[in-house]
């Protein structure tokens, strides 16, 4: 009974399935994002020289916060889940609370702040990964995916999740902004009747 | 009266945004040192890096759209597609100066675990001119940021205070 009550609550304008559609997806990217890059490491031995003919071992690891950059990518990217997690729960059982125009504003705000966070955190990581996969020879910055072939694949896969996360927070701001001049203004229903059989 | 300040406050902002984008775009552009090291000779330009590439033809974008958005009639019906614009154009801004950043922090620190090491020490002008680039860049943003908000607040009225 609470489960139709709540679907008819989110579902009640087309503008405002999509929305729902639209932040899960948008969730569920970010989410995975943050959780492949946050966990990507890789641990690997290399001979780094001979003494007369017993090799030495040195031992490297390549993790994700050694570069700032793919921090701010875990940062951005579990912030922004959270950000779509709140939206989608404020649209499911925020119902029965009657702001005035400023819910709706607030919400095309938070999602236009978002999606520039998310941008930002995936170009960041990009370019970085980018000079992480074919170095530099002005700079003399070697390429280390050759050696950490494994690391590199984790954060590529993070990478293409955090932009499919982009293009999704993209569209759900438009949509947002879009729905400030619609006259029906909230997407959950007011006034559900709450009969329980 | 109100509304001839809110244009003219809209024009203001869209302009220092314009002026700032295409100052990140000359000083970026104009930066270029050569370092001699013995008889290796090194020269930094900004296109040497793809991230400092992006960040030019962003800016560039983003100061020849606030160019033309400034002649945009009052009455013309594209205000509203303007907002979806800015938008892009503000994500487009905050990508290429978060890449710029990234980037150029491992050009002044290095980064130990990779074993890159830091190229300021050698083309210290290069390194400044950069920096002066990547601040423009972010007054940009924050120009642009505050014109979105603006443009919400009055070309899509979400108070419903306007009867149409």
């Amino acid at each position: 009974m609470a489960v139709s009550k709540l679907a008819s609550a989110a579902t009640s304008d087309k503008s405002c399935k999509i929305l729902l559609g639209m932040r899960l997806l948008a969730f569920s990217a970010t989410l995975s994002a943050a959780i492949v890059m946050g966990l990507n490491k890789q641990t690997k031995t290399f001979v780094v020289g001979k003494v007369g003919n017993t090799p030495i071992n040195a031992t490297f690891t390549a993790k994700f916060d050694h570069t700032p950059a793919f921090v701010f990518f875990v940062v951005a990217n579990a912030m922004v889940s959270f950000h779509n997690l709140l939206m989608i729960a404020l649209q499911i059982f925020g119902g029965k609370m009657e702001f005035t125009g400023s819910r709706l504003l607030s919400v095309a705000i938070l999602d236009m702040l978002n999606v520039t966070l998310i941008s930002a955190a995936a170009n960041a990581a990009a370019f970085m990964a980018e000079v992480g996969k074919n170095g530099n020879k002005h700079a003399r910055w070697e390429k280390i995916c050759d050696r950490f072939a494994t690391y590199c694949d984790h954060g590529a896969g993070a990478l293409m999740a955090a932009f499919a996360g982009v293009i999704l927070m993209l569209i759900i701001s438009a949509t947002s902004i879009c729905r400030l001049v619609q006259s029906n203004k909230y997407c959950s229903t007011t006034a559900s009747p709450s009969v329980v059989p | 009266m109100v509304k001839l300040t809110q244009r003219l406050g809209g024009l203001v902002l869209r302009f220092a945004a314009f002026c700032a984008a295409l100052g990140a775009v000359i000083a970026m552009i104009t930066s270029r040192e050569r370092s001699s090291f013995f008889v290796l000779s090194l020269v930094a330009k900004y296109s040497d890096l793809a991230a400092f590439k992006y960040f030019v033809i962003a800016n560039a974008i983003v100061s020849v759209y606030s160019f033309l958005v400034l002649f945009l009639p009052k009455e013309s019906l594209l205000w509203k597609f303007v907002v979806v614009l800015d938008l892009m154009v503000t994500m487009l801004l905050t990508s290429s100066l978060s890449a710029a950043v990234a980037v150029a922090q491992v050009g002044k620190r290095g980064n130990a675990n990779a074993g890159w090491l830091p190229i300021c020490g050698q083309v210290p002008r290069f390194c400044d001119q950069i920096t002066g680039a990547l601040i423009a860049g972010l007054v940009a943003l924050v120009l642009y940021v505050f014109l979105l908000i603006f443009s919400i607040h009055h070309v899509v009225d979400p108070f419903l205070l306007r009867k149409s």
